[in-house]
């Protein structure tokens, strides 16, 4: 059984916004990885996950938005992460990535936050 | 809690393949329901159970190649106090002690990011218990109810 996570954009000013949907897996990740990395070679140096549509993230798929926090650290830019469940958030939170990528209630509050 | 009786078991046994977590997950889930958890709890359930599988399929190097899953309802009179869930593989084994717990600073600056399981896994559960040798690996996670 796979859950496939599905993965759009929506690119605003000054900053992007990546919607997901499902299983954030090794997979998962690489995805959310490879538009990142492709959104930062546009220019973009906000970027914000909207998570409402994922209620679980595993370990491996978190390590990869380490990676991608360490490349967003690199260029000045910012990532931030909203919509969280209560356990992703806490997950997060355990793990320390708060401190190095902001997490919001809902975009509203992030817009003001991660726009570069 | 250890003197709690169990009200209620269900073993699973699967395949250490890609995705196989979320099977597990998905029962830890139903059972978790018919004893009222909240959801938030299940959902906390579900991920320590998705880490202790992705655990033992990535690192246990099991000849059989697949993990024993069983889930108990824990209580007395029939009233659910906790749900208990044991993962064993039986694979070589390590030593719970060594583990290096992961920090977020070191793992920006290193070239491997991974290595976080064992920490959510103790971060959402109440109680978490670890019997490893070269026999095989059993991870013991409680949530009370």
């Amino acid at each position: 059984m796979t859950e496939t996570l599905r993965l759009t954009v929506d690119k605003r000013d000054g900053y992007a916004v990546l919607y997901t949907e499902g299983y954030i897996n090794n997979q998962g990740g690489e995805e959310i990885a490879r538009v990142a990395y492709d959104l930062i070679g546009e220019g973009y140096r906000g970027l914000l996950l909207n998570l409402a549509g994922t209620k679980i993230v595993n370990s491996i798929g978190i390590s990869i938005l380490i990676e991608v926090i360490e490349k967003m650290l690199e260029v000045n830019g910012k990532l931030g992460f909203c919509n969280l469940t209560p356990t992703i958030e806490k997950t997060f939170h355990i793990m320390g990535l708060a401190q190095y990528a902001g997490i919001y209630k809902d975009e509203a509050e992030a817009s003001t936050g991660i726009k570069a | 809690m250890p003197s709690d009786a169990v009200l209620r078991e269900v073993t699973l046994t699967l395949p250490m393949s890609a995705d196989m977590e979320v099977q597990a997950s998905q029962s830890a889930s139903a059972l978790a329901r018919s004893i009222a958890m909240s959801p938030e709890k299940i959902d906390e359930v579900r991920l320590a159970v998705v880490e202790a599988c992705i655990n033992a399929f990535e690192h246990s190097h099991a000849e059989d190649s697949q993990v024993d899953i069983t889930f108990c309802v824990l209580g007395r009179e029939d009233e659910p106090k906790a749900l208990e869930i044991r993962v064993h593989d039986s694979g070589i084994g390590f030593s719970p002690d060594t583990v290096v717990e992961p920090s977020i600073a070191d793992k920006l600056k290193a070239t491997r990011k991974r290595g976080w399981g064992l920490k959510i896994i103790r971060g959402l559960m109440d109680e978490v218990e670890i019997d490893s040798s070269q026999h095989g690996t059993t991870v013991v996670m409680r949530k009370l109810r």
